[in-house]
């Protein structure tokens, strides 16, 4: 690493999953009455930056790819402790399935330039695909770990370790810097945003919103129009609960569990399985 | 739109990815090429599994007898760990000379950093985290089944002209087959060139914790936030019903169950007969991991829980004498059997 350490954390905005409906006459994603919030996980990345700070030194970028109104987001979490902020916004980048994300945040991470470690959520609340932060990491051909828990540097501080959750345990990668991160959802307790900073920010906003124009990519690789997938049919989950017979049992504590103790069994039984033992 | 690697009219068969680890194949792998024989005997594709490590020998001649037409298998020393950024060198080699239509790999993590990575340098479309897989009946594409929003929501993916047509399985929503080949398919050994520069990572320590699998699992006990301080009573009512403990994420990371044992969007999907849910609130991305119960019986003291909507039986109360109660009953009357 070249001079002080420089972490970008890549934060979505989400709608809150409880509140998003699917339109059934245009077959699209109802989220105008979804409240938003940073992806969870992706204040865990922040946090990891923030304490990487604390330690070594630097300064901590944000970069969403959003509406607008993801901007006072953004603010906040300058509160807590980043520097500076990027948000791109245009029409040109709706629509985007995870191959045009990773290219827009990837065009954008070139454009800031020098950052040494970039972070992200393990996944997004509402696509969920975890392929961004590996897309990132291939378009600006540098080495990933996805799924960290822990990050440290040797003592050479141009390597990290890192130690990651996979299918059977943890594993601990020795990555050279520059990297991309995928962080796991609460693996840290994110700090509250200091309020003497937000007001400060107020003054003096470091928050740069780009469009298309200012990333050097083709504008037909953005967006819907430069995804090779596409959503070719949608639906509400109402299926899922909708079976369930969602009896009450009434009665006192132990009526309750005497209830329960003739319906389990009597399932048990005309599933062909015993109460106990199986 | 970006310059596809190859198109739709060059590409051919379906190929899937076989994840192993210690000499045993992944679960999901299996998973994957039951649905895959399904697909490749409507559309008349060649099924080819592609198999990457080093000194593969002894498991490349198991591989060999699953239901598949032909195995690629792809040797390298710095294929000896997995890493992300060599295994998908080897494999876009491999792609691009083979140019398959349909490339299938497990959501693992690592079929999942492997998917993300190549799908980029293969300049393709990826549908992720498939919980159905099926193929359009008028143009033969494959149509991905996803879920967002924490499960709340379906949606059906499709990768029009790049190629091949990626997509990673969610481990546990196929049915294995029994189905094996008497004679052992032809074993393909193809050799690639990976430069030290392209393993830039190196894994060097690994630590495996014994894993409980309870995706598979007939009973299921789970313990939501609402069960503090009461785990011991939860286990009793597992023991008594001899039931795997599960739980949701709130009550991993209090500490009260493993990872493992974690359920829903971002833990295992189960697939019980019964499931006995103690003070969960039912958020979507835990509900999603009990979709496919029998039954399932919710106990929660508040009667505005969403967990009720998913619930068969339900009962609204504090869960500790209700729980004491039930356990004393299967204690005492035991054997529910007839
Ligand atoms: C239900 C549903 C299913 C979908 N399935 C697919 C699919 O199968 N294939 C596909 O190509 N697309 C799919 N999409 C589209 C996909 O959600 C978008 O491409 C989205 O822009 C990024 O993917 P993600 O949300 O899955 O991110 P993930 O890869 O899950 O996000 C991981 C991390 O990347 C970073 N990140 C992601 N997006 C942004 C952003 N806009 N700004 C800043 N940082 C970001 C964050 O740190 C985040 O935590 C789906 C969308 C929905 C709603
Ligand atoms: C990207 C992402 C992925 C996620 N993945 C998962 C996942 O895989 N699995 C998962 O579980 N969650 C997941 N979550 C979290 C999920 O949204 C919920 O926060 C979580 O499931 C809530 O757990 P809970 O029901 O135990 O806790 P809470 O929501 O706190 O519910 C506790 C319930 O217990 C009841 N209760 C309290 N005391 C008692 C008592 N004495 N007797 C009876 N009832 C009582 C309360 O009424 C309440 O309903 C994910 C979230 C995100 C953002």
């Amino acid at each position: 690493m070249n001079g002080e350490l420089h972490s970008l954390v890549c934060l979505k905005v989400v709608p809150k999953s409880e509140e998003v409906s699917v339109d059934r006459e245009s077959k699209t994603l109802d989220r105008g009455h979804a409240r938003s919030e940073i992806n969870p996980p992706d204040m865990n990345a922040l946090e990891m930056a923030l304490a990487l700070k604390d330690r070594h030194g630097g300064r901590v970028s944000l970069l969403s790819m959003g509406p607008p109104f993801v901007a006072p987001m953004l603010r906040a979490a300058l509160a807590m402790g980043a520097d500076h902020a990027y948000l791109l916004s245009d029409r040109a980048f709706g629509g985007a399935d995870t191959l045009a994300t990773s290219l827009t945040l990837a065009a954008a991470i070139r454009k800031i330039g020098d950052v040494d470690l970039v972070l992200c959520g393990e996944e997004s609340s509402d696509g969920a695909t975890a392929q961004v932060p590996p897309g990132i990491a291939a378009w600006l051909d540098l080495p990933q770990a996805t799924y960290a828990h822990s990050v440290a540097f040797d003592d050479t501080r141009d390597h990290i370790l890192v130690v990651r959750e996979v299918h059977d345990g943890e594993e601990t990668l020795d990555v050279p810097l520059p990297a991309v991160l995928s962080v796991k959802v609460s693996t840290n307790e994110p700090r509250f945003m200091d309020t003497a900073r937000l007001v400060c920010l107020r003054a003096n906003d470091p928050v740069t919103t780009w469009t298309a124009a200012d990333l050097d990519v083709d504008p037909g690789h953005l967006g819907g129009a430069g995804s090779p997938t596409s959503v070719t049919g949608l639906g509400e989950v109402a299926g899922a609960g909708s079976g369930r017979r969602r009896e009450v049992l009434k009665g006192t504590p132990e009526e309750e569990a005497h209830l329960l103790y003739e319906r389990i069994t009597e399932f048990l039984r005309s599933a062909g399985m015993p109460a106990r033992g199986g | 739109m970006i310059d596809p690697a190859y198109t739709p009219a060059e590409a051919t068969g379906i190929w899937v990815f076989l994840e192993h680890d210690r000499g045993q194949l992944a679960p999901v792998s299996l998973e994957m090429l039951a649905k895959a024989r399904e697909l490749a005997s409507k559309s008349g594709a060649i099924l080819t599994g592609l198999l990457m490590g080093h000194e593969l020998d002894a498991i490349a001649g198991e591989a060999a007898h699953l239901d598949l037409d032909r195995l690629v298998v792809v040797a390298h020393p710095l294929l000896d760990a997995f890493t992300a950024e060599a295994y998908a060198h080897a494999a876009r080699e491999v792609i691009l000379r083979e140019r398959p239509d349909i490339l299938l790999l497990g959501a693992t993590p690592y079929g999942r950093d492997l998917a993300g990575r190549l799908a980029v340098t293969l300049r393709t479309g990826l549908t992720a985290d498939c919980t159905d897989l099926s193929l359009d009946a008028a143009n033969g594409l494959l149509l991905g089944e996803v879920s967002g929003f924490g499960g709340g929501i379906l949606a059906t993916i499709a990768c029009a002209n790049h190629r091949p047509q990626m997509a990673t399985v969610r481990p546990g929503v196929f049915a294995r087959t029994e189905a094996e080949r008497a004679a052992a398919a032809p074993i393909e050994r193809v050799e690639v060139d990976i430069p030290a520069s392209a393993r830039p990572v190196t894994v060097v320590a690994r630590h495996r914790q014994e894993r409980a699998d309870i995706s598979r699992a007939d009973r299921l006990v789970v313990a939501g936030a609402g069960a503090r301080g009461q785990l011991p009573l939860i286990e009793a009512l597992a023991g008594a019903l001899h039931a795997e403990i599960g739980a949701t994420r709130v009550a991993v990371d209090e500490g009260w169950a493993g990872r493992d044992r974690q359920i829903g969007q971002t833990g295992v999907i189960t697939h019980p007969k019964l499931a006995i849910v103690c003070g969960a609130s039912g958020a979507t991305q835990f509900t999603v991991g009990i979709d496919q119960a029998d039954l399932v019986v919710a106990l929660n003291s508040d009667p505005e829980a969403p967990i009720f909507e998913q619930a068969d039986l339900c009962v609204v109360d504090d869960l500790l004498p209700v729980v004491r109660a039930l356990v004393a009953e299967f204690e005492s009357r035991g054997e529910g059997a007839p």
